[in-house]
């Protein structure tokens, strides 16, 4: 599979998890959402994945307040469908991103999942204008078939709750 | 530009087409805030946001930042966020609970409807300043009234009631409210606020287009029939999944089972000639079956099915407010210049219905409202696109003349397209648009509706 995967298969069931393993792994997904590779992106993540932004900060579930992305794992899969579409309007221009992700953290772990903070920051251009987003990351991790895949993906923007233009490539 | 006068105002909204100038020119923006947004009931947020006394939230009128508050007498109050000493902004939380306001420049401290209550050092003023004088105090909006909660002011000291303004629309509001079993409904869940740039105009004029979703809407709708069904959701991507598809009916569906309706003060909706179960295929939906036999608990059944054949989808107040109430959702349109609008999107909890229901609620405004909704994204491109369209000075008139032949009259007052593609709800809001900038009466200021 991917350059992350080949790694991370130094880590058997059961092993301690290395922070810097869980580091280029977010590297390694950073880039592949650069490089617009939405389909490898979305094989990082497990079948019973979630994928969350939350519109408020400290929100406490998806379920009773809105989002400004909350993808169970069947809509995850259309969002990534829909971004390969050549009539996906909002996306024509295409916007070239551009991402640092840093102060990777273990949070907390045990055999079966470890949950893991960083930093990122991201530059959007499209058509003429820069946006630039940044916040904190929650992955939940697991090892899946050997890999470490996403079963839960948070991204708290810092502007979560400001007026914002639409949001159509994933953080 | 020089100053606009109305008759020449009145030459650019013509029979089935208006000038560009109207969704690009400045002046006009400023003309339109005084004269639609100054006069017009602007709706302003619900009275579920204060239901306490003390209770308060901040929101805009047009460019005016106001206050809504229940003051100490249980009334509604809407003041402007301005001490009435040197014109600090007094409140800055977005809302919450207060027993008094006070400027934190030099601490004149108000009253919750605004009257000056204590002023420090009062010694040193003019022997003529009074603190109970209306200039002491900060300023009201001239009207409030409310709707069966829903707020509205307006800045006009006179004019049409609330109610005379929403004319036929009122029904609109009763259906949002009638189908929560306990017979109240309660802002919740959060809000959205997007922003494009491109008039304020054009959010309302799509949210009745009914010939739109086919084209704009594709990659959403392509991706949503592709996708597989067995793959795990835990009910909010079933719900997207399924209003992506339903964009996707073909025209034959808008044509002979949608249609629009349009009343005086540019009012309209959208609606089902039929019955209520396609867009949201709810009466499959074991959560939507529960909450029925709620309400028939609570309503009685002949009453129940009475609410629930109200098949309307988005209902328009012109100039502000757009809102559905099968899924209880709510878009409030703020102006900020000629070319970069403002929405504010609300949930609203049906008292006594299923909790799981308010999870839907929830799950269909990520889709329909949400800033990264696969969905809405599409639109916004749309408003930002003829935002940048219109500002080029290459042709200066656009079409508004779909169905304008067709149109035919509607119970209440209406007119009505002869299906859900017909612009007249486009037409409708320029008649009132007219009425208002020129301070014509409505019928008066007819280009679109005449028959
Ligand atoms: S400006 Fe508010 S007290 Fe002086
Ligand atoms: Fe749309």
């Amino acid at each position: 599979m991917s350059a992350s995967a080949a790694s991370s298969t130094t880590v058997d069931g059961g092993a301690p998890w290395r922070r810097a393993d869980c580091e280029d792994f977010l590297v390694h997904e950073a880039r592949l959402l650069d490089e617009a590779q939405f389909d490898a992106w979305l094989a990082l993540f497990t079948p019973d994945a979630q994928y969350w932004v939350p519109s408020e900060p400290n929100q406490q579930t998806p379920h009773h307040t809105v989002s400004l992305i909350y993808d169970d794992r069947r809509l995850l899969e259309t969002r990534v469908r829909r971004l390969a579409s050549p009539r996906i309007y909002s996306q024509e221009p295409r916007s070239r991103t551009s991402r640092i992700v840093a102060n990777v953290t273990l949070e907390e772990s045990s055999p079966d999942y470890a949950i893991v903070r960083s930093k990122f920051m991201m530059i959007e251009f499209r058509r003429n204008e820069q946006r630039l987003f940044g916040g904190t990351c929650f992955h939940r991790l697991v090892r899946y078939d050997g890999a470490l895949c996403i079963r839960l993906k948070r991204v708290d923007l810092v502007n979560c709750d400001a007026p914002l233009d639409g949001l159509v490539v994933p953080f | 530009m020089e100053q606009q006068p109305a008759h020449s105002i009145a030459q650019l909204v013509q029979p089935a087409r208006v000038h560009r100038s109207l969704y690009t020119d400045p002046q006009i923006f400023e003309l339109e805030l005084k004269h639609i947004f100054g006069t017009a009931w602007i709706y302003v947020g619900h009275e579920s946001q204060v239901r306490n006394v003390g209770d308060y939230f901040c929101t805009m009128l047009g460019r005016k930042a106001v206050i809504v508050v229940r003051d100490a007498s249980g009334k509604l109050q809407v003041i402007h966020n301005q001490c009435a000493h040197r014109g600090a902004m007094v409140v800055a939380s977005d809302k919450g609970h207060t027993d008094e306001f006070q400027c934190c420049y030099h601490g004149w401290t108000y009253h919750l409807d605004g009257r000056l209550k204590a002023i420090p050092l009062l010694h040193g003023y003019p022997a003529d300043f009074n603190p109970k004088s209306g200039k002491t105090a900060m300023t009201q909006v001239a009207r409030v009234m409310s709707y069966r909660g829903f707020i509205f002011v307006s800045e006009a000291a006179d004019g049409p009631s609330l109610e005379e303004a929403l004319n036929h629309m009122t029904t609109s509001i009763d259906d949002m409210v009638d189908r929560a079993p306990d017979g109240d409904i309660e802002v919740a869940g959060g809000t959205f606020r997007h922003v494009y740039n491109g008039n304020w105009k054009l959010y309302l004029e799509n949210l009745c287009d009914a010939a739109h979703p086919w084209f704009t809407h594709r990659s959403s709708i392509d991706a949503a029939q592709q996708q597989k069904d067995d793959v795990l959701s835990d009910g909010s991507g079933e719900i997207a999944i399924r209003q992506m598809r339903q964009n996707g009916a073909p025209y034959s569906f808008w044509e002979s089972q949608v249609g629009i309706w349009t009343y005086p003060n540019g009012h309209s909706y959208l609606g089902d000639y039929h019955d209520d179960s396609k867009l949201v295929a709810a009466m499959n939906d074991p959560v939507f079956r529960d909450y029925i036999g709620m309400l028939e608990a609570k309503k009685g059944k002949a009453e129940a099915r009475r609410i629930l054949e109200v098949s309307r989808w988005n209902s328009n107040v012109y100039p502000n407010l757009s809102f559905m109430s099968q899924f209880q959702q709510l878009r409030v349109i703020h102006p900020i210049a000629v070319n970069r609008t403002e929405v504010h999107t609300y949930c609203f909890k049906l008292r006594g219905a299923p909790e799981r229901m308010f999870q839907n609620t929830i799950s269909f405004a990520n889709i329909v409202n949400g800033t990264g909704s696969l969905v809405l994204t599409d639109d916004l491109e749309i408003y930002n696109r003829i935002g940048i369209g219109l500002s080029s000075e290459g042709a200066d008139w656009i079409e508004i003349g779909r169905g304008y032949q067709s149109d035919g009259p509607a119970d209440h007052g209406g007119r009505q397209g002869k299906n859900s593609t017909s612009e007249i709800y486009i037409r409708n809001m320029f008649d009132a648009w007219l009425s208002y900038m020129t301070g014509t009466p409505a019928s008066a200021a007819l280009r679109q509706g005449a028959a």
